[in-house]
């Protein structure tokens, strides 16, 4: 076992791991934050997406000990400080963003890192960009709108399904 | 997974000396081997993490060659723009999640048949830096997951010289969005290389008949009348071996007409 530190959610946290512990483990496991959900664990579907030093990453095809001393960021860290829901999950309960909301954290997730390196992105990049998160329920139509209006861009005329 | 250790070296000399230990593997940014280990196919005693080495990080350009850490992240290379046409293919390689632990060192040293990066080291003629001695791209890749790499040696950085005029296109298998055939076209004063992944047996290769008649008229009309031999293409559900010839020579024409 190895002990790592780390900052989550701008806490500072520390555990100790095998070599093989997923950073996805770490996180549902050892620190109770099970926001973070695995899905395929293959590193396809990307429920499990969370920022590490900013980046968003696949945490189940991460080691908890290579983010030893870094900064990482999950879906409960997403909340306004009052606790009410940032402008990303807003848009996704204002535009029905979800419907099982399996997928959600690492939608959320990813919507997040996409709008800090491209503020208003095109619908083609939101597309583009949501190309390793899978959601099974929405068809992904309103998951696309919601991020573009998290965006601060009109979505009146994009239809809704 | 099995269990193992890991260890996170921060200098190219410890990990070298790592590497050197029974069972040792290295690990780049993990997104091929970490599903590897999960599915038991590989069993390593120690991993030796690459990411935390300084010395492997970063894109310094000198002239007309740029230089590429080994740990350096796709998504750093896609944000680069010194070599337009490596950073087209850098942001096609798996997705943005990917990409951010993703490194250039860890492909080349896996060297997948359907890898986007080795197609591109070898159209360049890249040199394939480690932490013994240089590599040239046309003595590196020797077949399907097969290296000119020894046991423990460490792709610390690859340098490219930078064309002309560069493009990559890939066709993608749907499913798994890896090249069925991909292909990378880079024009030199020297004249022009044409190297294929995804669709051979022997993994990424360089398509002579092609690279010549380039190197006399950058065009894909040049291409007309050439056909690649179905013999030692990959054939499985996803398309024939002729089916992967054929998109050969049309992928090749798109990567010109997009370079030109």
């Amino acid at each position: 076992m190895t002990k790592v530190t780390m900052t989550v959610n701008g806490k500072a946290v520390s555990g100790d791991v095998e070599g093989r512990t997923l950073l996805s483990a770490f996180l549902r496991e050892d620190q109770g934050l099970t926001g973070t959900h695995v899905g395929c664990d293959t590193s396809q579907c990307g429920a499990c997406v969370v920022h590490v030093n900013g980046k968003a990453v696949k945490s189940c095809t991460m080691f908890a000990s290579e983010a030893n001393g870094a900064a990482v960021d999950t879906v409960e860290g997403q909340t306004n400080a009052d606790g009410s829901l940032n402008v990303i999950q807003q848009a996704f309960q204002d535009h029905h963003g979800l419907q099982c909301g399996f997928c959600t954290p690492g939608m959320v997730m990813s919507a997040a890192a996409l709008l800090k390196e491209n503020p208003t992105p095109s619908e083609a990049e939101v597309r583009e960009y949501l190309e390793g998160n899978i959601c099974r329920c929405t068809g992904y139509h309103n998951i696309v709108k919601a991020i573009m209006a998290a965006s601060g861009q009109d979505v009146s005329a994009i239809a809704a399904e | 997974m099995y269990n193992f250790d890991v260890v996170t070296p921060n200098t190219i000399a410890e990990a070298a000396a790592a590497m050197a230990g029974d069972e040792a593997q290295a690990l780049g940014g993990g997104q091929t081997l970490i599903p590897t280990l999960k599915q038991r196919l590989a069993s390593p005693n120690t991993l030796v993490s690459l990411s935390g080495v300084s010395e492997m990080q970063g894109i310094t350009k000198s002239g007309d060659t740029l230089r590429i850490g080994g740990a350096t992240t796709h998504h750093a290379v896609a944000s680069d723009g010194s070599y337009p046409g490596l950073s087209g293919l850098a942001g096609q390689i798996g997705d943005p999640a990917v990409r951010n632990r993703g490194t250039i060192g860890g492909s080349l040293a896996n060297n997948d048949p359907a890898a986007c990066y080795p197609a591109a080291a070898l159209a360049s003629g890249a040199t394939i830096i480690t932490n013994t001695r240089e590599i040239a791209a046309d003595d590196y890749f020797q077949g399907m997951f097969e290296t000119a790499l020894e046991e423990g040696e460490i792709i610390t950085a690859v340098s490219f010289p930078i064309p002309q005029a560069a493009n990559y296109q890939k066709f993608v298998q749907p499913a798994s969005r890896f090249a069925l055939v991909g292909v990378f076209v880079a024009k030199y004063a020297s004249g022009v290389r044409v190297a294929v992944t995804g669709a051979s047996n022997d993994g990424v290769f360089r398509w002579t008949e092609a690279e010549e008649a380039l190197s006399r008229d950058f065009s894909a009309a040049a291409l007309e009348g050439l056909s690649v031999s179905e013999d030692d293409m990959i054939s499985d559900l996803h398309g024939t071996a002729r089916y992967r010839a054929h998109l050969i020579k049309v992928v090749t024409a798109r990567a010109v007409t997009a370079a030109s």
